[in-house]
């Protein structure tokens, strides 16, 4: 009979080992190998969330350990729900979040759908699309405000060529109104392939036959597209939207190069008031209300989606 | 600590450092700029003498404040020696990040009357106005503006402007005056380039803004507090000087700059400069022997005036002071460099190299004011210089009024009086959770 991994494993136990392990049930040997990963969690995870919320009613500060904290009840969370300039904060974090994922949706889709035609090249124009996401975001956000530079930049040069306004006229990410478009265009820019290739691993996953058999009933392209291609490809789609979502979110690095979070505060996202809050201002008690508040509105948005998801992958 | 304990630290810590302590490696933070080259220079001759082995961490400005507070707020050793900014003193002070040094210049015979009164002052003293010591002033420094005098001499250039204005080209007299120059170097041909006015400190992320407004706010006569030490701040922090100051830094910044200049600071302002864009510029007088020795256009063609006055002369105080690090285990090494530092002929050689002294005997010496085509104008700055708060929520209070000026300044958000009435908002929060309100 020919040794198996679990004999040679069995052989290879000290007896003294093997002696205490005969003696637990299956439910303690599971225990054991979970162990060390909930300990884990709890001590990464879990803890530091309830410390923070414990935080949150405090005025800690973490740059005056030894001052008294005092507790505060709600008075972080009142002040924060009721602060207009939060607001504002996040009117710019939903402007850039909505817009760039409608457009890296609509955008990536779009690129999916023609890559996936067979044409010669196919393989090479996948590489340089997908290429921006290669990038580092800091390297991305430093090289595009060169590029929105009004007096030397490219992007203001190529507005000139289509559209006759002056590159020196405008200003991308100096001016209130266009620069919460410039953080959209570079994210869209940066982070339409990644929507791309889920999509264009949704188009793949179709089997071939499904096609034949509407051309076979005579189905048009438009009634295929829309009632094959689009169902098929949409969990991927929902769950592209979803990965974009949080991660737009919590944008920090790209838009702290880019634009500093102004000009004023008009592109001055959550993730970078938070950051300011707790790591410049060292509100730490305020920042830890900030955080849970957030979190709370990322936690709860995103089951609801999650939900819908499975819905979708259920029909 | 008991007063009898303290003493004996710091006789121990003073004997110690006068026979000289076992050779040991201290490392100097400070921010990256020119005069940090200087003072790596200058501190050969500290290692010649002493034994013990220099080692210089540099940050840069952006990120200076940042890593060093970070640093001193998490007990770190990585500094032994800091020359911290000047708005960091009552933090380090009431945080414990600083080592008090009264004890030590006592047994040293380092005083304080030796080095200009301002500095001491803002460098060196917490809670202000008392004698309690925690920095040695290092760097005096403060905001003052350089200009191309080869364009402000050339002839046709002085007709064009005396045709335009009715009066002769010259170095600015007053802020309106300035921003008239300005105006009129804005968009203006010279040498077949479009040059713009000026390059002012618009930075979002840090200070900038601050230090560059409160150059215009401080000239009009603007006031943290209608008495110091009572954080009442209703008519001074918003007064009508207040309001109008800032209207002018507005359109100084709307009308005088060149495109796309929102967030600039000094390394920008340097740049705009040096590039040949701008006809003058606002920085620290730390950068001008840099610039006097550029070869494009230091020399002949650079000239450097005092922040100008409007109702009244006032200048933005930069600067720092040199503290030991109460976390670092050679104190004794940093505190023999400390009083190494302040003996008059290393302050000069400190000048010499492109320091700037803050010791009388430098600033009062003969041949100081020709010593460098700005000595003078650094004399007349420091006579006039105003800090920032120097609270311990300092980081706090500066970073809500660069959110309030860059919304209103650059971000075209309200009115000045808005603007300002909301920073007393802010302030206000602060100093109620600092328990000062």
């Amino acid at each position: 009979m020919t040794e198996t991994p679990i004999d040679r494993a069995a052989r290879a136990t000290p007896p003294s080992v093997a002696r205490r392990v005969r003696g637990l049930s299956d439910r303690a040997i599971a225990w054991i190998f979970v162990a060390p990963t909930i300990f884990l969690l709890l001590a990464v995870n879990i803890f530091p969330l309830i410390w923070t919320i414990r935080l949150s009613f405090t005025n800690f500060r973490a740059n005056r350990p030894n001052r008294e904290v005092e507790w505060v009840g709600l008075r972080n969370y009142e002040r924060i729900l009721t602060d207009s300039d939060i607001w504002l904060t996040m009117q710019a974090t939903a402007h850039f979040l909505i817009w760039t994922i409608v457009l890296q949706v609509l955008i990536g889709f779009t690129l999916a759908y023609l890559i996936n035609k067979k044409f010669k090249g196919n393989d090479l124009w996948t590489t340089i699309i997908v290429l921006p996401m290669m990038l580092s975001p800091a390297v991305v956000g430093n090289f595009w405000t060169f590029l929105y530079q009004p007096q030397i930049g490219l992007f203001n040069y190529i507005v000139e060529f289509f559209t006759g306004i002056p590159a020196s006229s405008f200003e991308m990410i100096g001016s209130v109104n266009l620069a919460p478009w410039s953080i959209v265009i570079v994210d869209t820019w940066m982070w339409t392939p990644f929507v791309m290739l889920i999509c264009l691993a949704g188009l793949r996953s179709i089997p071939d036959y499904i096609y034949e058999a509407a051309e076979i009933d005579r189905a048009s392209k438009w009634r295929q597209f829309w009632t094959i291609t689009v169902p098929m490809v949409l969990p991927f789609l929902m769950l592209a939207v979803l990965f974009r979502g949080i991660e737009n979110f919590k944008m920090f690095d790209l838009v702290v190069q880019l634009t500093g979070g102004g000009p004023g505060s008009v592109t001055e996202l959550t993730s970078i008031n938070l950051k300011r809050e707790a790591f410049e201002k060292w509100r730490t008690g305020y920042a830890s209300a900030y955080a849970i508040i957030l979190f709370v509105t990322v936690f709860g948005l995103a089951s609801i989606y999650v939900k819908a998801l499975n819905k979708v992958k259920e029909r | 600590m008991k007063l009898s304990t303290r003493l004996m630290a710091a006789t121990a810590l003073a004997t110690t450092a006068a026979s000289g302590a076992a050779a040991e490696e201290l490392t100097l933070c400070w921010a990256a700029w020119d005069p940090a080259n200087a003072l790596v220079e200058l501190s050969k001759q500290f290692e010649a003498e002493s034994g013990h082995t220099m080692n210089f961490e540099f940050v840069p400005w952006p990120n200076f404040a940042d890593r060093m507070l970070n640093e001193l707020n998490s007990g770190g050793q990585l500094c032994d020696l800091l020359i911290g900014d000047s708005q960091w003193i009552g933090g380090g002070a009431e945080s414990g990040h600083y080592v008090k040094l009264n004890d030590f210049f006592e047994a040293e015979g380092i005083s304080m009357d030796d080095f200009a009164p301002a500095t001491v002052y803002a460098y060196s003293t917490w809670p202000k106005g008392s004698e309690n010591y925690y920095a040695l002033p290092a760097m005096g420094d403060a905001n003052g503006w350089f200009y191309r005098r080869d364009w402000f001499e050339d002839p046709d250039i002085m007709a064009a402007y005396k045709e335009e204005t009715g009066q002769d080209l010259r170095e600015p007299e007053s802020q309106q005056e300035m921003l008239q120059i300005a105006q009129f170097f804005q968009g203006r041909e010279i040498d077949g380039q479009t040059r713009y006015g000026a390059a002012i400190f618009t930075e979002r992320g840090s200070e900038g803004i601050t230090m560059g407004a409160t150059g215009a706010l401080y000239a009009w006569g603007f006031k943290y507090e209608n008495e110091p030490g009572t954080y009442d701040m209703e008519g001074a922090v918003n007064s009508p000087e207040a309001v109008e100051a800032l209207e002018f830094y507005k359109t100084f910044y709307q009308t005088a700059t060149p495109p796309g200049y929102t967030d600039s600071y000094m390394e920008q302002g340097l740049d705009a400069f040096k590039s040949g864009q701008v006809a003058m510029a606002m920085n620290w007088f730390a950068f001008f022997p840099g610039l006097y020795a550029d070869p494009d256009v230091g020399g002949d063609k650079i000239g450097f005036f005092v922040n100008p006055p409007q109702n009244q002369p006032a200048s933005t105080l930069g600067g720092q002071g040199i503290s030991v690090v109460a976390y670092s285990d050679k104190q004794e090494a940093a505190l023999e460099y400390i009083k190494w530092f302040a003996q008059p002929e290393i302050q000069q050689q400190w000048w010499d190299l492109g320091g700037y002294s803050a010791h009388n005997a430098v600033l009062g010496s003969d041949t100081f004011v020709d010593s460098a085509p700005f000595a003078a104008d650094f004399l007349v700055a420091m006579e006039s210089v105003q800090d920032f708060w120097q609270e311990p929520a300092y980081a706090e209070l500066l970073l809500a009024m660069q959110k309030r000026l860059h919304d209103y300044i650059v971000a075209d958000q309200g009115t000045a009086q808005e603007a300002l009435d909301k920073l007393i908002e802010d302030w206000t929060e602060t100093f109620e959770d600092e328990g000062k309100l």
